[in-house]
């Protein structure tokens, strides 16, 4: 039997040296797994890790990668601080660019990008809502909203897929589940750099997040409303005798990571799809939690997990057309990094105490 | 910790010296780089697979003439855009999209890649630069219905669609056509996966058709899955995509296989002496290939596990077929409610075939949606 031991104090060296001694191991065995499979391991270390940094446009693909992540996973932070385990962000981000896309379709001829406003706040809205569901099952009936979003996830998939076979299907479509094209005032633009134009896929969605960032930065240090969550997730005892009101707070916190993966559900269908389709997330909803956790649950940490998270992504398919290593010998890497991290991280915080069979 | 920093110092040198690599060997350029997006793996022992095959055949026609770089699990979205323009960038003078998602993904980047030649497969949006490629799947399925109708005792036949979209519609439809020719006794009943690709939905879709009493089984998903099932209940099907024969060598009685080595190696050939194009105007028609039998690029796996006078009767459905003697959607065609769609002596033409959305004489149930 193997049990965790809180340690009583987290040492700052420890602090510095796990996330180096996680990465030393990752590349170990990484090294280890590609030279037993015949690949080059240091170039292949240099196209997943290295290479998407090589170039300018893929630094920006990186980010726009990043951006739905960071901006689920901030939301998702929220909730999980709270002790409220929210899993069905990827079905909240589908209802979110549902209930957008279906409102920039009742408006085929708009033009001002002020339209875009709204289809946020719809999004915003339409995630929110699909939160509201396991929010409001939880706190009247004490169901679980583990279970409750999870499976809603799937609801949220098979609604979207009806949804764009019948309803919205785009009568010039030969009968391809496809919604018409967004009109103009509903799509998020690439940026354009002087003298350079478009940087692959980078868009104005972008700056959503680093609005995000700093404002849940506050928000969790510097706010009433942060400390409460703080409080009900780390000492619920204590949050109940300071009379913090824990169904408020659980319903709070749903509807904001709901919202925020509905968001994040819009900026990424209308600057990368510009039409509704039936599978518009791509386990973005899932990804974010393991961001969340990589990112210590702290709003900068969420940034550079998403940044890492989003480098790897694209790493593995750098190695895939340079070198021709197939995506399950990457996604194993990812694997031993995401192992390695999360190890260290559980063990700054825990003694392992090996105990003798008797239970 | 030194040991860590000798590690970084030898991958940031390593690093530079890739980059150097890259950079000259994008100048040297003699073989022509090809490129390839998948949207599953291999693996998958169906549409992808028939489209590694294909690539396998590019590979050895061409030798050191080509270099092809793949990227497989490409989901249909914003990171084929990405993957797409990442393959243009890398120098890839010919890109083959190989699933019907990348479509807009495809035109977006040949947008950007004037330079570059694009094969959007089974797409229908063409441009100066993308051309698209397609098979015509129901020509196999014709002769499955005439296979089929001849060897059921139950006169039920199970079928098993992927989506309710045209493709997959005019299949079924082109399978009751060669069941009619030869039983106007059996009938058709299909079941939605709703999904390309799902072993395990496939494999219950098939349970419930084999309890319901079919005996023959087809489908238009991409594992072989259904073929398993039939193998162990003793039923009979076809194999998709590729042939299948080793996961049912009792139950597959033949396989439509995708042949689509020719005509990638046609288009290399085209890039390679200046002859790619789609031609003008808005649709840019010369840019689309719908190939079938004739051309080669539907394929029909050797008859088995039937007796000669079915196998016979196949082989004058596929020679009727390849000789133009059968037209399968010829008039007089009647759908499933009675409606007239084509009189005798006129026959639907391919654009009638893109907009089907009703099933003919001989399925049983409605079009979905």
């Amino acid at each position: 039997m193997i049990t965790f031991i809180p340690r009583d104090k987290v040492s700052k060296n420890w602090i510095i040296i796990a996330p180096i001694l996680s990465i030393v191991f990752t590349i170990f065995f990484g090294l280890l797994i590609f030279t037993f499979l015949g690949y080059n391991p240091l170039e292949t270390l240099y196209q997943i890790f290295v290479s998407p940094f090589s170039r300018i446009d893929r630094i920006s693909d990186i980010l726009v990668k990043a951006c739905p992540l960071i901006i689920i996973g901030t939301g998702l932070m929220l909730c999980f601080k709270s002790n409220v385990w929210n899993i069905g962000a990827e079905g909240q981000f589908i209802m979110g660019a549902l209930l957008a896309g279906f409102i920039a379709l009742s408006f085929p001829n708009i033009e001002t990008k002020f339209f875009l406003l709204i289809t946020i706040l719809a999004g915003f809205v339409g995630g929110a809502l699909w939160a509201f569901i396991p929010a409001i099952l939880k706190t009247k009936l004490n169901v679980n909203e583990i279970l409750v979003s999870l499976m809603l996830v799937y609801v949220a998939m098979l609604f979207i897929d009806f949804i764009v076979r019948g309803p919205l299907r785009d009568p010039m479509s030969f009968g391809f589940p496809l919604s018409k094209p967004y009109p103009e005032g509903a799509l998020i633009n690439k940026i354009p750099f002087p003298g350079i134009g478009f940087l692959g896929q980078l868009h104005y969605g972008i700056l959503f997040v680093f609005l995000l960032v700093p404002f849940s930065w506050i928000f969790v240090n510097k706010t009433l409303g942060g400390f409460k969550i703080n409080v009900l997730g780390s000492a619920p005892q204590a949050a109940k005798f300071a009379g913090f009101k824990q169904n408020s707070i659980t319903i709070t916190v749903l509807l904001l990571s709901g919202g925020l993966a509905g968001v994040a559900g819009v900026i990424e269908v209308s600057a990368n799809i510009g039409q509704l389709q039936p599978e518009v997330s791509f386990g973005y909803g899932f990804t974010a939690i393991i961001v969340a956790f990589l990112g210590r649950l702290s709003p900068i940490g969420i940034l550079f997990a998403g940044i890492i998270i989003a480098t790897v992504k694209l790493g593995a398919d750098n190695a895939q057309m340079t070198m021709g290593i197939p995506k399950v010998v990457t996604g194993l890497f990812e694997g031993i990094l995401l192992f390695f991290l999360l190890t260290g991280e559980t063990l700054q915080k825990y003694k392992i105490k090996w105990s003798e069979g008797k239970k | 910790m030194i040991k860590f920093c000798i590690r970084i110092f030898s991958l940031i040198a390593l690093s530079i010296s890739v980059l150097f690599f890259v950079i000259s060997s994008a100048f040297a350029g003699s073989p022509t780089k090809v490129g390839f997006v998948y949207l599953t793996t291999p693996g998958d022992h169906g549409w992808t697979y028939a489209h590694e095959l294909g690539k396998q055949m590019v590979e050895k026609r061409f030798g050191k003439d080509v270099k092809v770089s793949v990227v497989e699990n490409v989901p249909e979205g914003p990171d084929a855009t990405r993957v797409i323009r990442e393959l243009a960038k890398q120098g890839n003078e010919i890109i083959f999209t190989t699933s019907f998602g990348y479509m807009e993904p495809t035109l977006k980047v040949a947008k950007e890649f004037p330079n570059v030649k694009f094969e959007h497969i089974t797409g229908y949006k063409r441009s100066k630069n993308v051309a698209t490629g397609n098979i015509r799947f129901y020509e196999g399925r014709y002769i499955q219905g005439v296979v089929a109708g001849l060897m059921t005792k139950t006169n039920k036949i199970g079928y098993i669609g992927a989506y309710p979209i045209a493709e997959v519609i005019m299949g079924i439809n082109a399978f009751a056509q060669g069941l009619k020719s030869v039983n106007k006794d059996a009938s058709i009943s299909v079941i939605w996966a709703n999904t390309w690709y799902d072993p395990v939905k496939e494999a219950d879709a098939a349970k419930v058709h084999i309890a319901e009493g079919a005996d023959v089984l087809a489908q238009h998903t991409d594992s072989p899955a259904m073929l398993q099932i039939a193998e162990k209940n003793g039923a009979m099907g076809f194999g998709q995509s590729t042939d299948m024969s080793a996961f049912a060598p009792k139950a597959q009685l033949f396989a439509s296989i995708n042949n689509w080595g020719p005509y990638y190696i046609k288009k290399i050939e085209e890039l390679r002496n200046g002859k790619w194009n789609t031609g003008d105007g808005p649709n840019h028609w010369p840019g689309n290939v719908w190939g079938g039998i004739k051309s080669d690029m539907l394929v029909i796996s050797k008859f088995q596990n039937m007796p000669a006078n079915v196998a016979q009767k196949a082989q004058e459905a596929l020679d009727g077929i390849k000789s133009g003697k059968i037209n399968i959607f010829a008039g007089p065609l009647i759908d499933n409610t009675g409606k007239e769609i084509i009189p005798a002596g006129k026959a639907l033409d391919d654009g009638a075939l893109w907009g089907m959305n009703y099933y003919l004489q001989g399925v049983n149930g409605k079009v979905p949606g």
